[in-house]
This record gives structure tokens, sequence and C-alpha cells, in this order.
């Protein structure tokens, strides 16, 4: 995973409430058992014209000459809400995405957004609506993680995230890899509890 | 927090929560034990190829089962071919990595085989107490066996297979009480749709919801797992209910729960599953369940719900949310939305294909027909609720009424395996999401239990039971 320590982008505007996994990546454009290949669905029912088209929709603001390049997303409140599918968040990626802003995330979704080095940030949302507005005349966006913080001109917006999320982010790490350092104290654990509740133990 | 080191009351969250902690990390977060992990061909498969990728192995093959039920088509006769061109890989992927790594696939052809958290319960893999992730938002219905259930994704669901644990902050509490008696005709769906129209879509915030009070507890087991199956559509962390003696009879005798000898001893340790005199819950709700009356959504968020009769709502959503939602949905503000035609019908999903869902839709079914014009489906949640439909003749009301009797899976909750209602079809669906063009390309979903479903087939129109019984 890329380490996301600063960053500086425009700050896209999606500000639509409970905007879905469904929404992020419809059903119809998960074609393959894989991570790749999803930015072109993103969004799509959205994005194009047509259901299951590819000709754009110039109203949709991803589709905007000031979108392009951009890093930052800003969503309403529940945002990534809907089916588990972290083929939402691999879409975001691979579009380009490395954070959202947003007043509420699903919790689902902010899982999926840390394990692939994409930066879940909680803001309220007149926060939100305060760097929305910065978007038109393309304001650069600074996103701090170190400092928890967000920064658009002389203003600067504090945030907080668990350490655990934060510290996975800041490093790129893999949480298998951290994990299996303690498969010691796992299979103890384990061993322990067979005792307590074999029922949970089947035979491997 | 508090916990067991202080002695103080706890919820019974953290009574599992702490029986499964590993480790507490320099984080804060903790390593927790899970008991089972559940993989389902389109979200489970990923996972596993990723592992493979890693040069990783399954921890403990024993206590992971996979199924399919997200691609695989429901047509009678169904093969590994799909309707969507591609659906075949993720059939033979998680088939032929399951089979690699030693887990247990209740594959197409098996009896044991239907949508994830249906087979769970009947297989007896939830169990009181235990710990169950899977990579499916709607996990937590099996929140409802007073086990912790949550919907992960494809990288913890990895994580789970390599390690045999999350690393996780352990959710806060919320504990939603619903005292009284439901009224007549009004279901656990009704419940869970009037419970999210008044606490809103991200209502549980990222809490554990405990469901209790007496109007929950008179709850029998499979109307327990569909209120918590929809406790995913307010932001939910998992849902729970205490087990009962409802939920130990229920689980007598399935496969992998406990026989014997055993299983005294694992009843004995499930009766301390309960949330001690004095626990303190971060958040707390009450709701009278009289007040609860038969619901149906208007808009593209679960939380549009109302009561059947009454109008949509002026002013629920911001003026821009609520005009996209009323022009989708092609609904007027201030007009009920009973009453108007619809395209189509369908009775399945996690949320309500169990038996006695199929049987209560069936007794409203029975000697009527479904309205010209209208399309209508009914797919059994498992292969299993198939097979006990039928020795009852249930399939015959169904089929007599004019319902396709389908093969067990998720099928059109959502564009399963590619199928889809017709563009723009209005469709009365006894599942649990009602979002932009899910169904199909821009249809409009009305979410309601399945008796309002089969009123309104009959009907032709959003309509209540009372309406088709005269």
């Amino acid at each position: 995973m890329t380490p996301l320590v600063t960053l500086e982008s425009k700050a896209v505007p999606l500000l639509r409430d409970n905007i879905d996994t469904d929404a992020i990546i419809p059903s119809r454009e998960m074609r393959s058992v894989s991570k790749d290949g999803l930015a072109d669905g993103l969004f799509a029912g959205w994005r194009y014209t047509a259901i299951g088209g590819r000709d754009i929709d110039p109203t949709f603001v991803l589709n905007q000459p000031e979108s392009k390049g951009a890093e930052i997303l800003l969503g309403g409140s529940n945002f990534g809400c809907g089916s588990s599918r972290e083929h939402a968040v691999w879409a975001l990626a691979e579009y380009g995405f490395r954070v959202v802003i947003a007043p509420s995330f699903s919790p689902i979704f902010q899982g999926n957004c840390i394990r692939n080095g994409i930066a879940p940030i909680v803001l309220p949302r007149d926060t939100v609506e305060t760097i929305a507005a910065g978007f038109a005349d393309g304001t650069p966006v600074m996103i701090d993680m170190p400092s928890c913080e967000v920064r658009m001109g002389l203003a600067v917006f504090r945030f907080s995230m668990e350490d655990e999320a934060r510290t996975m982010l800041i490093e790129g790490a893999d949480a298998i890899e951290l994990t299996l350092r303690h498969r010691t104290e796992i299979e103890s654990f384990f061993a322990r509890d067979a005792a307590v509740r074999p029922w949970i133990y089947l035979a491997d | 927090m508090t916990g067991a080191a202080d002695g103080g009351p706890l919820t019974l969250a953290e009574k599992i929560w702490s029986a499964h902690r590993v480790t507490t990390l320099e984080s804060g977060a903790e390593v927790i034990a899970i008991d089972r992990l559940l993989l389902h061909e389109r979200t489970g498969g990923v996972a596993l190829k990723s592992l493979e990728e890693a040069g990783r192995t399954v921890m403990h093959p024993s206590r992971v089962f996979a199924t399919m039920d997200h691609i695989v088509d429901t047509f009678p006769g169904r093969t590994d071919k799909t309707l969507m061109p591609t659906g075949t890989a993720f059939i033979v992927s998680t088939r032929e990595s399951a089979k690699r790594h030693g887990i247990t696939l209740f594959d197409i052809d098996d009896p044991r085989q239907g949508i994830v958290h249906v087979v769970s319960p009947e297989q007896g893999i939830i169990l009181p107490g235990a710990i169950l992730v899977c990579p499916d938002s709607h996990t937590c219905t099996q929140g409802a066996f007073g086990g912790l259930a949550w919907g992960i994704g494809s990288s913890e669901a990895e994580h789970v297979l390599a390690t045999m644990t999350l690393r996780m902050n352990r959710p806060p509490d919320m504990r939603i009480t619903v005292d009284g008696v439901l009224r007549e005709g009004v279901t656990a769906k009704d419940l869970a749709l009037h419970l999210i129209a008044a606490l809103g879509s991200n209502g549980a915030k990222g809490h554990i919801i405990e469901f209790a009070g007496s109007a929950v507890s008179a709850l029998d087991m499979e109307a327990r797992m569909t209120l918590c199956n929809m406790a995913t559509e307010m932001a939910c962390a998992g849902a729970v209910i205490a087990p009962d003696d409802k939920t130990f009879d229920w689980l007598e005798g399935r496969p992998y729960a406990p026989k014997g000898k055993v299983r005294e001893q694992a009843i004995a340790a499930w009766r301390a599953l309960y949330s001690d005199e004095g626990a303190v819950f971060a958040t707390e709700h009450r709701f009278d369940a009289a007040q609860v009356r038969t619901m149906v959504t208007w808009g593209n968020s679960p939380q549009h719900a109302a009561p059947l009769g009454a109008p949509v709502p002026v002013d629920a959503l911001s003026k821009a949310d609520q005009q996209r939602a009323v022009d989708y949905m092609a609904v007027t503000p201030g007009q009920p939305v009973a009453g108007l035609p619809i395209d189509a019908a369908f009775i399945g999903s996690c949320t309500n294909s169990r038996i006695s869902d199929l049987r209560r839709a069936a007794a409203i079914l029975k000697g009527r027909k479904v309205a010209d014009g209208v399309k209508a489906i009914c797919v059994p949640g498992s292969t299993q609720v198939k097979a006990a439909a039928e020795a009852e003749g249930l399939h015959e009301v169904f089929l007599d009424a004019g319902f396709e009797w389908r093969e067990a899976g998720c099928s059109m909750c959502f564009f399963a395996g590619g199928e889809s209602f017709a563009p723009e079809a209005r469709v009365i669906s006894s599942t649990n999401r009602n979002f932009e063009s899910r169904q199909g390309p821009n249809t409009r979903t009305h979410l309601a239990s399945p008796e309002t479903v089969a009123a309104s087939a009959i009907a032709g129109r959003i309509a209540p039971v009372s309406e088709i019984a005269a």
C-alpha cells in the first residue's frame, strides 16, 4: 500500500447524502474476480448518459474539466452505505482518489478505505460545504495525516481518526503481516478457548 | 470503557467481545478472534485469490464456509452459466479456491446451498456468543442468534482467512428497546422500516445495536433475523439479540451446532449472554410496538419509509435530495404510494425468504391470481427452504397465483448474475434496498413485507392485505 502522509489536490464535491456502493460501482460493472479494471465503472450510472453505456454525461461533476487529476472527493453523510463490496473502494483508488471527506461514512466502507490506502476523513457538514465552495476556482486542499489537519488557504480544519487506522494509512502497512507477528498469541488463544467453548472448534 | 477488569455491569456485545480479545495493540485497537468466516462467490472469491497471490494459506479452513448466492442465477435447471457473460468466472474461481483450501462449499447443486444468511443459521454455523463475519453487509442478520455478526470487505475477509482474527477498535453500544405488542398483521419487516424511518439511514452511527424489549423477545427466530438484517440500513457495526430458549430450540439438531453433552455445556454458557442490569450503552432508544403500522418505502433509501396509507412526506429531506428521490420514484409528495400501479412483485432475499415468510405470503395468494401485466417472482432463500415449501405444497400456491418459482439465491434483490426488471419498472419487493437502479435500469423499488408484496401483486397496485382480503 502506498503510504499517505500529506497530499495537496483539488477536492471534487459530490455532496449527496447516502451515496451507496451500488452507485459508486454498480453490480453490472463488477465483471471479473479482480481488484483491477474498475475505474471505468466508477459512478457509471451518473457518469454516462445511459445504463451500461460509455457516453459521457458532461453535467456530472467528475466529467467537468476542473475535476481532472483530483485526488480528494467530498461526499454527503452516510457515504458508502449499502453493499459491502470493496470494489467501490478499488474503483475510487484506481480512478485516483486517495481521500474522501464526508460528514459520516458507512462503517464497512470506512474499513475498506483504510485497507486500500484511502483516508476516510470525517468533518462536519458545514466544513465539507466550505471546502466544496473552493472547487469552482480550483483552490487546492492540503491533507496532513500526521497532524490530523485539512487546510485550505488560511483555514485549518482538524479531524480525528482512530490511531490504528491513521497509522496504517501513514505507513502503508500490510495488516496481515502485522497481525501474523502475533501468531503465537493467536494460536495460544485458540488452544485456551477450545477448552472453554469446544463447540466453536470444528476439526480442520 | 467499562469492562470485566473493573467488575462493572457489561453489555451483551461487550461480554462477547471480551471473550474474543487476543491482544491489545499499541494503537489501542484489539486483535479479536473470529469464530466463523462465511464467503460467497462475488466478494469471497477475490479474497481467496488475493490470499493466494500473497503466498498465504488459510489458517483454519474448518471454520470457513462458502456458498453460491450472489451471481448464480435462479432459473430452474441453472448451471454455472449466468446472464452476465463473466459471471461464470466468479462461480468457478470460488469453487476451485474453496477446494484447494479445504473450505466447505455449498455449491449450486448442494441441498445446503442458498443465501449465506439463510444457510448459516440452517446449518448451525452461527451460534450464540460466537463472532461471525462475512464480506456481505447483511451479515448482521445473524446477530439474531445472540452472536456478534457483521459485514466486512474482501481485504478484511483475507485477513480473517490468514489470521482468523480482525484488528479493530470495539464499536460503541446502542440499545433499541421495543416494548408492547405489534398489531395484528404488522411484521418484523414493518418494525424494521419503522425504526429506520425514525432514526435515519445513519441512525446507528457505527454502533453495535442490541435489540431488546418485550416486542423483540416475542418475535420468532425468523422474524428476529428480518429485524437484525435491516439494521445495516441504519449504518450499524452489527446487531444482536440476547439468545433465549427459542434460539436454543431453533438450533437443536442443526449440522454444525453442538450436540449431546456439549450442547448442554454450550446452553449453560449461552444463558449468561445478556446485558447486565445497569450496563451502560453509549446510546439508547425506546419505541412502542403498538405505534408501528404496515410500512412501505417511497424513496431511494430504506429510511424513506411511511405507513402504507400515509402520504409521501413533503419535506422529509433537503430540498435537492427530496426532489431527486421524488423525481426518480415518480411519486407525489402529499399523496400515498398506496394505489400506484406496479409492474413487478418480488418475494425473496436475506430479509424475507424463509419458510415462515413464504407461508404468510402463500396464505394471501391462495385461490387468487396475480393482476394482469405484473411480473411476479418468488425466490426461496435456500434450497432447503425451497424443499420445505414444496413439501407443504406452497410452490403450487405461488405457481397457481402466477408467480415464478425459482431456485435459491439473492436473485433480483439486485442485478444478480445480470438479470433485472424492465427499465423504470415499479417493483414491490420484500428485499432490503430501494437504491437507484438496484433491481434494474432506473427501477422504482418499494420495500415492504412479503404480505404486502403478495397483496399488491394481486391488486396490481401497492395495496394492503385488507384491500384484497375483502
